[in-house]
């Protein structure tokens, strides 16, 4: 991986998920959801985490804070703000959720208590820390204030539906780092807003993890806004990994056959007008994709050999990828 | 001279004391694709749901192959689908949840098109085949179909009636890339085959630029700016459209210009 390991050691990774793999189901029934994941965000690094529906992108997101499946079956580790996150109790989980990790989600209305006021929401997880009800009052309204909601003072006396979508967000956004958490997991947190609503929400989200040194993972479908925002972004297909890279060489070299694939497919505002090229056949599960490569069946490259065994990474350019011929996607 | 297949002057729709639609108006020639661009309350939805008869106008006119659409009667309604459907982002809600998609399909043609059973069934299995369906997924119940899939059915149930203009409500938004890209080129190669012209309302640029001849921006229910597609992403004139531009993710994303962009718009 590209982990600088002298680094590493120094300093502790906000999150690092090694070999993760997942399953729900016993016996014959088994379904495999995740297989081997590997994944880094250093210390105010911002990671991306992209794929398609089914990709594991969420699941793998939400392992980081323990919130697997019932009855999952894990194999790998996890490792989020120093607690080794699958060998961790109840106690010890929650704990880290109201301390060092915090999430957002995509619909912020479905995560906060719709009869509870902003203000309490925003101190709770200050309260619950023991800080006194006067100072979580004072972080509450410099944290409002921050994320850019006019009249912060008014606001904690509100309810969620006097928020429009993105503003809701926002009071989201403080309610995650009022904790100041070493990781934030954003999950496809600006997925449900305007276009311009983003702009502003990705703005703050950057804005507000250099100014707390938070670690990012972000979640997201959208290949631009990935390469755009974040250091480092990981493609995922059918429960893998398939290819890292800095978020910058994404749009110039990719190294899987699949991000590729994505890129063609994609229309775009910049350049001459070009032909979108559509993949063939619909993004798979881990569950239903072929023994080997699973983006063999889809892929124009694959011949033979991609179903003999699922591909190592091997390093390309800026990237690494799950590919044999890295060099064939872009020489 | 062609005359438009479809044209829209200066449509109104109020609710209440709130204006959804002010004044807006538009030209549709014969096989051409007209973008309405938009974020939430612009009010593209809204005008497209006059398009199709789903909403009256509290005034303006639409008319529609040289005829004005007047009135909310079943038959106005019936002439009016027999040239104008309306593709929805979900179109899960618009099929019998008990019913074939083959049936689906098959049922507004027998009101639009007369025919014995044989060629109706016929027809049906011509066009899951020009949308890229198996005549097994024609068997099969909505729920057992992928979004892509259901996306398909909902444009073969439409072109089943034959319609001059297509009128798409954020069709390809909740489909995956992969998918988008198949159903995008599927819409491209019908419009080349069928001369069907669409409406395609979408809040992303890329896809209308993509999909589209020309465009409207609106902004608050009004347009705020129209032309050709390229020109109008290429050379923006409002400040509206550049604020929706630069909002775009992209390698050089300056979220700085966006934040510029938006204060020049509405003076705080």
């Amino acid at each position: 991986m590209l982990a600088k390991t002298t680094e590493a050691a120094t300093h502790r990774d906000a999150l690092g998920i090694t070999g993760l793999s997942l399953a729900i189901g016993t016996g014959a029934d088994t379904v495999p959801l995740l297989a081997g994941v590997t994944v880094r965000v250093g210390r105010g690094e911002t990671v991306g985490l992209v794929g398609e529906s089914g990709s594991g992108k969420s699941l793998t997101a939400r392992s980081a804070l323990g919130m697997l499946p019932r009855g999952a079956r894990t194999t790998g580790t996890v490792t989020a703000g120093g607690v080794d996150v699958l060998g961790a109790g109840r106690r010890e989980l929650r704990d880290l959720r109201r301390t060092r990790v915090s999430m957002i989600f995509q619909d912020p209305r479905a995560s906060i208590n719709p009869v509870r006021r902003v203000g309490d929401y925003l101190t709770e997880g200050l309260r619950a820390r023991g800080v006194s009800a006067h100072a979580a009052g004072e972080k509450a309204l410099d944290l409002l204030g921050q994320v850019g909601i006019r009249d912060p003072l008014g606001a904690l006396r509100r309810f969620p539906h006097e928020f429009s979508g993105g503003m809701l967000q926002r009071v989201m956004i403080a309610g995650a780092l009022s904790t100041e958490p070493e990781l934030l997991l954003a999950d496809e947190p600006t997925t449900a807003l305007d276009v311009t609503t983003q702009a502003e929400v990705v703005g703050l989200l950057k804005d507000m993890q250099r100014a707390h040194g938070t670690g990012m993972l972000f979640v997201t479908h959208d290949l631009d806004l990935a390469a755009a925002i974040c250091d480092r972004v990981y493609v995922m297909y059918a429960g893998r990994i398939v290819e890292e890279a800095a978020g910058s060489a994404l749009f110039g070299a990719p190294a899987h056959p699949y991000t590729r694939a994505l890129l063609e497919a994609s229309p775009s505002v910049h350049g001459d007008r070009a032909v979108i090229k559509a993949i063939r056949g619909r993004p798979l599960a881990l569950a239903e994709s072929p023994p080997g490569c699973s983006f063999r069946d889809r892929c124009p490259l694959a011949d033979d050999a991609c179903a003999g065994a699922v591909p190592a990474h091997r390093r390309h350019g800026a990237s690494t990828a799950a590919c044999l011929r890295p060099e064939q996607v872009t020489p | 001279m062609t005359i438009p297949v479809l044209r829209a002057e200066s449509l109104v729709k109020r609710f209440g004391g709130f204006t959804a639609v002010d004044d807006v108006s538009f030209e549709l020639m014969p096989g051409g694709s007209l973008g309405i661009v938009g974020e939430s309350g612009s009010g593209k939805t809204t005008t497209a749901r006059i398009l199709a008869g789903l909403e009256q106008p509290t005034s303006g006119t639409v008319t529609l192959a040289g005829r004005a659409l007047e009135g909310d009667s079943r038959r106005a309604r019936r002439q009016r689908a027999g040239r104008l459907q309306m593709i929805f982002q979900d179109p899960y809600g618009s099929f019998d949840p008990r019913q074939s998609i083959a049936r689906s399909i098959a049922e507004p043609m027998r009101l639009h098109a007369p025919g014995t059973r044989k060629e109706h069934r016929a027809r049906v299995a011509e066009l899951l085949d020009q949308v890229g369906l198996s005549s097994r997924v024609g068997e099969a119940l909505p729920r057992d179909l992928s979004g892509g899939q259901r996306q398909r059915a909902a444009i073969a149930r439409a072109l089943g009636m034959a319609p001059r203009v297509l009128v798409l409500d954020e069709a390809v938004a909740a489909l995956d890339v992969s998918i988008q890209a198949q159903i995008l080129t599927l819409l491209d190669e019908l419009r080349r085959e069928t001369g069907i012209s669409y409406v395609f309302v979408g809040h992303d640029l890329a896809v209308v630029r993509y999909i589209t001849d020309t465009a409207i921006v609106m902004r608050h229910g009004r347009v705020v700016e129209r032309g050709e597609t390229e020109r109008v992403l290429r050379a923006p004139q409002h400040p509206y459209t550049r604020l929706l531009l630069d909002s775009i993710p992209s390698p050089d994303w300056d979220l700085e210009r966006v934040a510029r962009d938006r204060r020049a718009l509405d003076p705080r």
